[in-house]
């Protein structure tokens, strides 16, 4: 077994009587692409600074390549970070800026020129070394602010929601190119965001955050398909939710339960033929959003418990009517018990 | 359905629906008594005061000769009047290089480690002084530097007259007492004009994002190197523009060289002697070009410097 490239042991960090960080265990293993997920002010953010060393934990304790990180000031510790706000040096150059990491450690002015050339063009941004970064457009920035990170070669890399600022198309091409990147240079990625499709779609491993706690931790898949608290249920991807009182057809005594609206099928109450390994109840359509590559049925069964389903548009013959009685159906397996979250 | 009825809109209505439609006229409105104000009274005396200092005074009469001529400078450039100069504009430089070193670190406390309720206790410190008569606080300076003044008690008590002493009898800077000399008015314009360094470096600071620091710090810079490649280069226009007004307000004073000091004159008190007493007016506007000149080789050695790349 190695050594994990970041540690938290029972992290704790307090402001005030605010709990930002409530006893958080976790550990990250070396080249993983980790993902910290969760709502705004639900820790995650504070956990990555007690890993850049911009906040002390108050409780309990961090390792960063099995090396403890007690009274290490930020500028000691082999992490490097991209921010939110990209936080570049508005009065240098680009070239200055990626090459800021090894002018203070005092690598020569020949070497850290060939270093930053070649930073900027694994994040294909050749030819702007001479800009100022009030001359890029925010794509770019980004980029920069990759690549000043990115020059000192650090053990582990902490992103800090760095996608929040661009649109949804250059975020989706930056998705895939920071996850290539990540596998070329093999270096440990921390990922802070709350956009639970990016941490899906991103991470080998993610934790999703709540109140200052770590909910669940696992790989997207175990996350989503298996999602032990109503707040991961409902916070990582869409869930339907019921609770103990109404959930006694869903599973055998009083627990909160979840499953996903596109696990489960809705068809007209006249054309009901019975399926194997299928559980059924009726409702009525209550309502109906369309999705473009889906659509979405509300449907409020006999107790009034509402359930969403979710049905791919394969084709639009067997759509539903508003006030329609339909059956809805759903695999045991399919349920998720649920556990009581922080939440 | 009920009928309208149509009232005339009011006289202060109908004037902003005209002058929304006619935006230039607003803005002309606006801008033009300020403007005037600026343009005739403020650069307009001004340079009539450059022009005077092309003429020169008859020496037999006493009065202004209105022809052009270079004899007003010439007798600026003689060597009693360029000590004048020289004195004034290192005294200028040393309040400000001071002020500079002591303004900042408050400004930096200030900007960046006091809450909302600190900053105001602060902002209340530096501008109290402002508030009372800077006449009041010169010569209450004189009674803190005289030879029984506060200082030099403070000083016998600390059964430190010797060291006191010993820094009285430097050459030049030192003196009979603190108050004639020149550290005594080095100390009362540091004290004076402080506030004015240490506001605009503030508003600097205050502009400078946290998360530059935290960058910084992130790649390796430990926190002298922060200061020096990211806190000082974005402070910086702060520190030039309080630097203006420290420089320039000590190339103009001819208040405080007249309390605190010794009998050698300063440019302000050669202004004052030579329009007034002597009726030089040339030669007193000549020596007023000289702080607008040495401001103007500042500035632009601050822009060189990039001093203004950052606004």
């Amino acid at each position: 077994m190695t050594t994990p490239a970041v540690e938290f042991n029972g992290v704790g960090r307090h402001f005030g009587s605010v709990r930002a960080v409530d006893d958080v265990s976790f550990a990250v293993a070396t080249g993983e692409f980790f993902s910290m997920l969760g709502p705004s002010g639900s820790g995650k953010t504070t956990c990555l600074r007690i890993i850049a060393g911009f906040e002390q934990p108050d409780t309990g304790d961090i390792r960063v390549g099995g090396r403890d990180m007690k009274g290490v000031p930020p500028y000691e510790r082999d992490v490097n970070t991209v921010f939110q706000d990209y936080a570049l040096f508005p009065h240098m150059s680009v070239a200055d800026n990626v090459a800021y990491g090894l002018m203070v450690t005092g690598v020569d002015k020949a070497k850290r020129r060939e270093r930053a050339f070649e930073a900027l063009s694994m994040v294909k941004l050749e030819g702007l070394e001479n800009r100022r970064p009030a001359q890029l457009s925010g794509g770019q920035r980004q980029r920069v602010a990759l690549a000043r990170a990115l020059v000192k070669k650090p053990r582990v890399l902490l992103l800090d929601e760095p996608l929040g600022a661009l649109d949804l198309k250059l975020r989706e091409q930056m998705q895939v190119e920071l996850k290539a990147l990540q596998r070329q240079l093999g270096i440990t990625f921390v990922y802070v965001t709350h956009d639970q499709a990016e941490a899906l779609s991103m991470s080998d491993r993610l934790a999703v955050f709540n109140n200052g706690r770590v909910e669940q931790i696992g790989t997207p898949e175990a996350v989503y398909e298996n999602p032990e608290t109503a707040f991961v249920a409902g916070f990582v991807g869409v869930s339907n939710i019921v609770d103990g009182a109404h959930a006694s057809r869903f599973i055998d005594g009083a627990h909160a339960i979840a499953i996903r609206p596109e696990k489960m099928l809705v068809l007209a109450r006249d054309d009901e033929v019975p399926i194997d390994g299928y559980r059924a109840a009726n409702g009525t359509v209550t309502d109906i959003q369309y999705h473009g590559s889906s659509t979405r049925y509300q449907v409020t069964l006999d107790d009034d418990v509402a359930l969403h389903v979710t049905v791919p548009n394969r084709d639009l013959s067997g759509r539903l009517k508003v006030r329609q009685a339909v059956q809805v159906r759903w695999r045991v397996e399919d349920v998720h018990r649920l556990r009581n979250g922080s939440s | 359905m009920t009928t309208a009825v149509a009232t005339a809109p009011s006289l202060g209505r109908r004037l902003s629906n005209g002058l929304y439609r006619r935006p230039t006229l607003l803005l002309l409105l606006l801008l033009a008594p300020p403007l005037m104000w600026l343009g005739i009274v403020y650069l307009g005396s001004l340079f009539a005061l450059l022009a005077q200092s092309f003429f020169s005074i008859d020496e037999f009469t006493g009065l202004v000769r209105r022809e052009f001529t270079l004899s007003t400078y010439a007798q600026l450039f003689s060597p009693a009047n360029v000590d004048i100069v020289l004195r004034t504009a290192l005294m200028a430089a040393a309040v400000t290089v001071a002020a500079a070193c002591m303004g900042f670190p408050i400004a930096y406390y200030m900007a960046r480690c006091t809450g909302p309720r600190m900053k105001a206790v602060f902002y209340l410190a530096v501008m109290l002084p402002l508030w009372s008569s800077y006449l009041v606080r010169v010569y209450a300076w004189k009674l803190i530097l005289a030879k029984e003044g506060i200082l030099g008690w403070f000083f016998a008590q600390l059964h430190l007259t010797w060291l006191l002493d010993a820094v009285l009898a430097l050459p030049v800077i030192g003196g009979a007492s603190l108050s004639v000399s020149y550290i005594g008015m080095f100390l009362v314009f540091l004290y004076i004009w402080l506030p004015f360094m240490i506001l605009p470096i503030q508003a600097a600071l205050e502009r400078v994002p946290p998360s530059y620091l935290d960058a910084s710090s992130d790649l390796g810079a430990h926190p002298g190197q922060t200061l020096r490649h990211v806190i000082l280069p974005l402070a910086f226009p702060g520190i030039v523009a309080g630097s203006i007004f420290t420089f320039s307000l000590t190339l103009g004073d001819y208040i405080i060289p007249g309390i605190v000091g010794s009998s050698r004159l300063f440019i302000g008190q050669a202004v004052f002697v030579h329009q007034g007493t002597a009726g030089n007016i040339p030669l007193a506007a000549a020596f007023s070009v000289v702080p607008i000149v040495i401001m103007a080789i500042y500035l632009t050695w601050a822009k060189r410097l990039g001093a203004f790349d950052a606004l």
